[in-house]
């Protein structure tokens, strides 16, 4: 446990609170098991997303820095945050001001016109994710784990801004949540595109960029036959889940692919229960892929040829020399 | 070269508005951004273009250039830039460049962003209902028969407030957001 | 003491000093200071003429002290020192001050800065030339033996041309085998002729060589001495083979049923035994017993090379060997390594079968290779009818390595061709910047577009297995933007090699502490000089040559090794050489024996005599660091050249304050610190 007090100040964002009340609910559920104390930020307001900084930057890093600034006054030095644009916008602002001196103090300013301050480097910002896997550790996990997701094959999906450009796993192909997975008992998929985009804000502005991005995740998750896709942020999770349907409409595919958060996983391992993990809000129905849970799970297609087959040549190990 | 106010050439200006943007001077060329770029054939310009167009001067191209706008945030660009060149960050500076000086084309993505801070700065929240709703009607109102449709799930399964929520202490963020506005003008960009 | 005459010679380097700093006001100025009785400036003092003026002051003005205001020592104090023995001043009365790297490279913003700092490095100098002492380098016999590390052709083109000149070479090899990279590869570059052809004989010249002592599977553990007499502890790892008795016949490694990839020779491609020889021309012939895989060493049974072995010469119980030589010049040419390109997880190597690297490639159309040259996907049978060759991984790369690796381009234009020729491939090329810049390497490009190579300029963002389109299903894409086109392209392809970097050997850092030379932040040795003295390094009578230096190809790596034995040679031809009289002296009358000096001199230099109760330095094994200096609590020894007066005369001259004009004034004598 990293945090003193182990305590976290909690910034939930706005999707927590509407699209992605699932996320919220799973999250606070399994954070209880884990015994890991969350402190909501009193009257935090919206990071901005991705579409403050586009149109005027000042007051895009002041609207994040009101949160830093009100973070900062709890006993705690850390800050969480589950969505993971949140986290960027509340970590890129931490950072750039840490980074260019002028805009510390220009931000500085206009915070004081609502009496507020905030030194960049107080606060440690943070996923969800990271701090579920570096605080509480695979094993701590392994131990809550009652019902182990045995038989479902998962896809693990990061997303963008998790892993970029704030690097907690490799940018490229990130492995911490396969392994947390893999600890709930779940087949993880090889899924190459477990970290390109989902689209984000591009479903509301061009649907032509966006349907076609989301349908090379759901195509590649399909072809290394997942049952359910994992996601550590709202945005994908909408992207996904939302606009399946007309995904599928526009490209003629039948895809069916459950899209859950990484925290109902892990409820479900723990045993509780669907509903109180919000599942049922889903668009696209996880039901009938849980049902797996227990049965004997499906071959894993073989993409490499094995050591010894008679005329293959060795194949390279994964590990980096 | 051509030369902005204060007699900083465009690039000046850009790299100056971009923390870690000095590194484009070191731009090699290579494609990695474009050829990274998810939205990449969407771009009338690859993210490599533009950069060699900024250092040419070409200021009205570049701002007037559709790729800042087609930029999904995903960063790849930049963590596999070789020589470290904040990209993703550059289309934001690019983005605000242009807002600044009325040169984007595609209206689309600036409405969208604008409904979207509207919501924020009435609420200090994003409220997606709100959102959906304003942009799709000034944009595309056939389209909010299949987003109504969507919507309408959404709101079954308990996912779409039908009522925006507001922070308590509006005042104070206005306050700091009017502040900053105030020294944003201040500056050129 | 008798009045002291110093001469102040301020050179401007050019434009390289007076461009920054006013060197007529400094000379000017350094006239002022005490004891000088001529100051001058002039365009370059390193020049015959410049040479000529100091000659002539110090034989007309009878001067006793020579301060040399320009570069740094390290450039040109040899030069001044030359021409203060010409004129019959003692050498070591003359001081340099660098006024270059310290003041007008450094300062160049700020000439009124630079030429104050000019001016407190001129009056720290005058002063410390005040309290120098004249000095007599010792001489010592350079012993004939030159010691080469590495086994590579770089190393072996130094131990063959000194060994043909009649001298003795003892080259230590890491590997079973001399060889190096070299050895695995098929073809070189740009005239396409066979690799083993032309170094197997060199490699057999090494082997038989009536002047070359061969200790491979060896490494050097310790070194010690200077220039004309280094010792260096070798220690001979146990190959577990009786190589008197041993004939390399193979029955040993035919019957062992031991088998593990070979990461080294075949580079991951291809399996070997536990008892093995890495390749059929290996120079010595005879084979080695990998401990970590041999099964008898790891459960206990087998002994299968024993009991086939026709001579006996499977010898279980050998012991690593210590071997302590005596040699006078040591050539390094400790190679590279290869960039691991699983550091790029979007090129796929390690997950997608399909991708290999550029030595895997070179044993795959090696004929002696794991595939007998034959051109297939990694199931061993399937030819590709396309394939990308992606260049700069890992090079060019902040990520990585910054620097261009040399020689990929053109090895890439080479596997373009050894495709073509073998499966008709279509190849695509993806590259930054073509590099094709020595003699016949254009030409070799031109050859190479005419064959119909696909050139694609574009650094490749990824390498994907995830078909988006129809087309790309059971295909590598390579997804690329193609920066003539200024599109995004998505090439499939059946097989892609990844031209990987060079990179310096994994313990480079450690060979540079062991052999007490400089290293590159990215771990390359360093080099006297870049241009000028490009093999010799800052330790006197250590060379360097090859990969080890920097990225580098076969024919750069063979002129580096000539360069290295024709330096080495021109020291043994003199016999004898100079060594710096600079060294630490212990005044016995006050040592209280307390060793402490002993344990902390990283040379061993300081031994303790017993029947007087004191320590002694042997001038031999000192350096001259300063080491015990500072560390002796009697403050009784001395560093020659460097004595506690000079060194406070050097600080007291640099904190001069230079701007009130006379210069005389120096700062208040510090004040105790009270200690809470």
């Amino acid at each position: 446990m990293t945090a003193p007090n182990g305590q976290y100040a909690y910034y939930p964002g706005c999707s927590l609170k509407a699209s992605a009340s699932a996320y919220e609910r799973s999250a606070m559920a399994v954070l209880e098991r884990l015994e890991l104390r969350f402190v909501e930020i009193d009257d935090w307001n919206c990071c901005g997303a991705t579409e403050y900084f586009s149109l005027n930057r000042l007051p895009a890093y002041s609207l994040v820095a009101r949160n830093l600034a009100l973070a900062a006054a709890q006993p705690t030095h850390e800050l969480v945050a589950p969505c993971s644009a949140c986290y960027l916008n509340l970590r890129k602002t931490d950072d750039h001001m840490r980074q260019e001196p002028k805009l510390k103090e220009q931000v500085n300013r206009a915070l004081a016109a609502g009496g507020l301050h905030y030194e960049p480097g107080t606060l440690r910002v943070r996923h969800l994710l990271d701090v579920i896997i570096d605080d509480v550790g695979y094993e701590a996990i392994a131990a809550k784990v009652t019902r182990p997701l045995a038989g479902l094959r998962v896809a693990p999906y990061y997303g963008c801004l998790v892993v970029r450009p704030f690097e907690s796993d490799d940018p490229e192909y990130p492995t911490h949540m396969d392994r947390l997975l893999e600890v709930l008992g779940a087949t993880v998929v090889d899924f190459p595109m477990k970290a390109h985009c989902c689209g984000g804000h591009m479903t509301q502005i061009s649907e032509d960029t966006a349907f076609e991005l989301i349908r090379r995740i759901l195509h590649n998750a399909a072809a290394y036959q997942a049952d359910v896709i994992v996601t550590v942020c709202p945005m994908c999770q909408l992207n996904l889940d939302a606009y399946q349907g007309n995904v599928n409409r526009r490209f003629g595919t039948a895809f069916n692919l459950p899209v859950l958060y990484f925290t109902q996983m892990m409820g479900l391992a723990f045993g509780l229960q669907p509903e109180a993990l919000g599942i049922g809000s889903e668009l696209v129905p996880a039901q009938a892929a849980l049902n797996k849970i227990g049965q004997v799970p499906a071959e894993t297609p073989r993409h490499t040829p094995k050591r010894r087959d008679k005329d293959a040549l060795p194949m390279p190990s994964r590990q980096r020399r | 070269m051509p030369e902005g106010p204060n007699g900083r050439t465009f690039y000046q200006r850009v790299v100056q508005a971009t923390p870690g943007g000095k590194s484009l001077a070191q731009c090699l060329q290579c494609g990695s951004c474009g050829g990274s770029c998810p939205s990449g054939p969407d771009m009338d310009h690859s993210p490599r273009q533009l950069f060699a167009m900024i250092m040419a001067g070409m200021e009205d191209e570049v701002l007037s250039s559709n790729t800042p706008w087609h930029c999904v945030s995903c960063y790849y660009c930049t963590v596999r830039c070789p020589q470290q060149i904040p990209i993703t960050d550059l289309m934001y500076t690019l983005k605000q460049m242009a807002i600044a000086r009325g040169k984007y084309r595609e209206s689309g993505h600036v409405d969208f962003s604008n409904s979207f801070i509207g919501m924020v700065e009435r609420f200090g929240r994003s409220f997606e209902l709100g959102l959906a709703t304003r942009y799709h009607l000034t944009h595309n109102p056939l389209k909010m028969v299949s987003k109504g449709t969507l919507g309408l799930q959404m709101m079954v399964k308990g996912r779409l407030s039908p009522l925006p929520e507001s922070i308590r202490n509006m005042p104070q963020l206005t306050a700091i957001l009017t502040e900053a506005k105030r020294i944003a003008a201040q500056q050129e960009v | 003491m008798t009045e002291e005459r110093v001469g102040v010679y301020v050179c401007h380097c050019g434009h390289n000093i007076a461009g920054t700093v006013d060197v007529e006001a400094v000379a000017q100025w350094a006239q002022t200071l005490p004891y000088v009785a001529v100051a001058r400036d002039y365009r370059f003092m390193c020049s015959s003429l410049g040479q000529e003026l100091i000659e002539k002051d110090i034989k007309e003005l009878g001067l006793t002290r020579v301060v040399v205001a320009a570069c740094s020592p390290h450039m040109h104090e040899p030069t001044f020192r030359g021409v203060s023995a010409r004129a019959g001043l003692n050498p070591y009365l003359m001081e340099m001050a660098n006024i270059r790297e310290h003041a007008s490279w450094v300062h160049r913003d700020d000439m009124a800065a630079a030429t104050d700092k000019a001016k407190a490095l001129v009056a720290g100098a005058v002063r410390r030339a005040l309290e120098l002492k004249p000095l007599e380098p010792f001489k010592a016999a350079i012993k004939e033996t030159t010691l080469v590390v590495g086994g590579g052709i770089a190393g072996i083109t130094a131990a063959l041309e000194i060994a043909n000149a009649g001298y003795p070479v003892v080259m230590v090899e890491r590997e079973p085998s001399i060889g190096g990279h070299m050895a695995q590869l098929d073809k070189t570059f740009p005239t396409l002729d066979c690799s083993a052809c032309i170094l197997t004989p060199k490699m057999f010249d090494v082997g038989t060589h009536p002047n070359i002592t061969l200790l491979t599977y060896s490494e050097v553990e310790q070194v010690d001495g200077y220039v004309g007499n280094f010792t260096v502890r070798v220690r001979k790892k146990a190959r577990k083979i009786n190589t008197d008795v041993c004939t390399g016949c193979g029955d040993c490694w035919s019957r062992c049923p031991a088998k593990v990839v070979d990461e080294v020779f075949e580079a991951g491609l291809g399996y070997r035994t536990a008892v093995y020889r890495p390749f059929p021309q290996a120079v010595p012939k005879y084979p080695v017993i990998d401990v970590e895989s041999c099964i008898y060493f790891q459960k206990g049974t087998c002994r299968a090379c024993e009991k086939f072995c026709p001579t006996g010469a499977i010898s279980f119980d050998q012991e690593d060997e210590v071997i302590v030589l005596s040699v006078g010049n040591i050539v390094l040419a400790t190679g590279y390594k290869t960039f691991d390109p699983r550091q790029i997880p979007q090129y796929g190597y390690g997950r997608l079968a399909n991708v290999f690297t550029s030595m895997e490639f070179e044993r795959m159309v090696n004929a002696a290779g794991p595939t007998g040259g034959k051109v297939v996907l990694r199931d061993g049978v399937t030819t590709p009818k396309s394939v990308g060759i992606i260049h700069c991984v890992g090079s060019r790369d902040h990520r990585f390595n910054r620097y261009c690796s040399a020689t990929c381009c053109m090895a890439a234009l080479k596997f373009s061709h050894l495709v073509k020729e073998r499966t008709n491939a279509e190849v695509y090329q993806f590259y930054i910047d073509m590099r094709a810049s020595f003699k016949d390497y254009e030409e070799f490009y031109v050859r190479i577009l005419d064959e119909g190579a696909h050139m694609v300029r574009g650094r490749v963002a990824e390498v994907t297995d995830a078909a988006r389109q129809p087309g790309e299903e059971g295909k590598l894409i390579i997804q690329v933007e193609d920066t003539l086109i200024g599109r995004q392209r998505r090439i499939p392809v059946d097989m892609v090699i990844l031209m990987v970097g060079m990179e310096p050997q994994e313990d480079a850092v450690e060979i540079s502490h062991l052999f007490g030379i400089g290293c590159s932040t990215a771990g390359f040795f360093t080099e006297r000089h870049p241009k000028l003295d490009p093999v010799a390094t800052m330790t006197d009578g250590i060379f360097i040559c090859g990969a080890c230096q920097g990225p580098k190809d076969i024919p750069e790596s063979v002129g580096q090794g000539a360069a290295t034995a024709a330096r080495v040679l021109s020291l043994i031809g003199q016999k004898e050489v100079e060594i710096e009289p600079i060294r630490a002296q212990i005044d016995e009358s006050r040592c209280s024996g307390c060793r402490v000096c002993n344990t902390m001199c990283p040379y061993s230099a300081i031994d303790y005599i017993e029947e007087l109760g004191v320590s002694r330095v042997n001038p031999a094994l000192c350096k001259g660091c300063g080491t015990c200096v500072a560390a002796c609590p009697s403050q009784v020894i001395t560093g020659q050249h460097f004595t506690y007066e000079a060194i406070m005369a050097q600080i007291e001259g640099l904190l001069y304050d230079v701007r009130s004009g006379n210069g005389h004034k120096t700062v208040a004598e510090p004040q105790p610190v009270e200690v809470a």
